[in-house]
């Protein structure tokens, strides 16, 4: 597998957050995904890259295009020095209630990419990377 | 700050979301929906999100949201012109809006509300 | 390795016309390439070769120095595929210019047997991989090939029909699975939107089971459809489908279900504000009214 291109964006702002899910439209675009596949990745892009700035106090997106034989795809890294995740497990199934509750969106887009890890320490940081394959 | 505009026409509230809107123009718009209904005894509210490319949990909350409250107000919403990827995301990451009454486009709509609307003075005459 | 890169410029018509002959006894295939063509396609090969070798060495063709080379054979390695030549025709392709090759090496080296052994070596070793590049790329060229046939078969037996003004059916024929599904989802949904459609009726009499993952794909298409402001109706209902939904305690309570195709109709027509009424014009026999049922 290899990274052809590789771009870092910082998640400081509620506008960084905008900024991140536009620059991995422009990616997908380019790399000819299907529109639903494009409306997946970014919508996983918004929820992680809103993670890693509402809970993980700011962090960064990292969008790599990968490379792997005949296949093409996207990866993205979210990173964050934030409290971590305590119950990585129950973060996943917290979907969201209806109506109220925060959820962390995270089981939500594991289901709209191929490939999802989570690397998470309580008051260290969480990282996760997630893989969309055209 | 900009601010997505909130049209009335007669007791509707219409609102076209055309940007891509950052958290705080989100919340933005829930206190400006909440405030034009009580100003404008609004009965209803429309929102055409069909320029919306892009619709993740915090901008189905806010959906979910301004219906609610509307509803608290006394006015129906309609949320319409939903794009078919937009749909297909939502249902995969779990959010099925419940609560929020959707169309097809913006007449679809108005035909809701405004049969809502004749609905409730039938009832109260 | 300069000794086969220059055996090959000094001797470059004799070896590519031999070569040629070569082929036509097995895999020239006059039917589905030129004379000018093939020409032309082993000339850009030998000077190929010729590039590579004298940039690195025989086994390394991955290197850049090969580059050229390698994007030459892949090139007509997949326009081969796509006419039609077997892998075994293509492989020969490469593997047949060993003769001819050799056969000026001997004659370069015919009294020095270490050079002779050295640089036949090297010479197969090169197209032996030159080769296995040719046929990867065939093969690539042939996955391609058939995922977008299996795409467009896929997409052919998911039809939308358009019923009436307003209300769309999709009748489903075979299994639904989630690449299926998919498919499935998109169709209706553009259709919807296109045809500003706000029933769709998707009749399953053509799905052979109905378990718990093929309704959880049901329920995905009908809330997204719902999403959009359009509202689903399932009709085709077998009684074994009945049967199993119940057993399986598949929980449909807010879908509506159809046995009929007709009667999902009927229901889409209604719900739309509209009455099917029997026009007093329609010519009727004296016998025909013996025989008339009561239409409801």
């Amino acid at each position: 597998m290899r990274v052809l291109n590789r771009e870092v964006m910082p998640l400081k702002t509620s506008s960084d957050v905008v900024m991140a899910r536009q620059k991995v439209r422009l990616w997908a675009v380019d790399l000819k995904f299907s529109l639903v596949d494009q409306t997946k990745l970014v919508t996983a892009a918004s929820e992680l890259a809103r993670n890693a700035l509402d809970h993980g106090k700011g962090g960064s997106m990292t969008i790599e295009s990968l490379s792997n034989g005949s296949k093409s795809g996207l990866r993205l890294f979210f990173e964050d020095q934030g409290p971590g995740i305590p119950d990585i497990e129950q973060a996943l199934k917290d979907g969201f209630t209806t109506g109220s509750g925060m959820g962390l969106g995270l089981g939500g887009s594991k289901r709209l990419v191929n490939e999802f890890s989570i690397e998470s320490e309580v008051g260290k940081g969480t990282r996760i990377s997630v893989i969309r394959w055209k | 700050m900009d601010r997505i505009p909130v049209l009335r026409m007669g007791s509707l509230l219409l609102i076209t979301i055309q940007v891509d809107m950052h958290d705080k123009l989100a919340l933005q718009l829930q206190d400006d929906v909440t405030e034009r209904i009580s100003e404008w005894g609004a009965t209803g509210v429309l929102i055409d999100i069909s320029s919306l490319e892009i619709v993740d949990s915090f901008i189905g909350r806010m959906l979910a949201n301004i219906a609610a409250m509307s509803r608290v107000l006394g006015a129906d919403t309609v949320v319409v012109g939903m794009q078919p990827a937009v749909a297909i995301t939502l249902v995969e990451l779990g959010m099925s809006l419940p609560g929020v009454r959707t169309a097809l486009s913006v007449e679809a709509g108005m035909e809701l509300l405004y049969g809502a609307a004749t609905r409730a003075d039938d009832a109260s005459t | 390795m300069n000794d086969l890169a220059e055996i090959i410029s000094q001797n470059e018509d004799r070896i590519r016309a031999e070569w040629i002959r070569s082929m036509s006894n097995t895999v020239q295939r006059a039917d589905l390439i030129s004379k000018a063509e093939l020409d032309e396609q082993c000339r850009d090969i030998l000077r190929a070769i010729v590039a590579g070798v004298k940039t690195s060495r025989p086994t390394e063709i991955s290197s850049s120095g090969w580059a050229t080379g390698r994007e030459l054979l892949s090139e007509i390695s997949a326009s081969r595929a796509r006419q039609g030549f077997s892998p075994v025709e293509v492989a020969t392709f490469v593997l047949s210019l060993k003769q001819p090759l050799f056969a000026a090496i001997r004659e370069k080296f015919v009294s020095s047997q270490e050079k002779l052994f050295d640089t036949i070596w090297s010479a197969t070793e090169l197209l032996d991989r030159l080769a296995l590049v040719t046929t990867e790329a065939y093969m690539a060229t042939r996955e391609e090939l058939i995922l977008r046939q299996q795409q467009e078969l896929l997409e052919l037996s998911t039809p939308v029909v358009k019923l009436w003004d307003g209300i769309l059916a999709l009748p489903i024929i075979g299994t639904l699975d989630s690449a299926r599904t998919q498919v499935v989802m998109e169709n209706l949904l553009e259709s919807v939107v296109a045809t500003n459609s706000k029933y769709a009726i998707i009749d399953i009499t053509g799905v052979p089971t109905v378990d718990t993952l093929v309704a959880q794909h049901l329920l995905k298409t009908i809330t997204a459809a719902r999403l959009m402001g359009a509202e689903c109706i399932i009709s085709g209902v077998r009684p074994q489908i009945a049967q199993t939904i119940v057993h399986l305690g598949i929980n449909l309570e807010d879908v509506v279900t159809k046995a009929k195709l007709a009667d999902a109709f009927a229901l889409a027509l209604q719900r739309s504000g509209r009455t099917v009424v029997r026009s007093s014009s329609a010519p009727t026999s004296p016998i025909s009214n013996l025989f008339a049922k009561r239409e409801d």
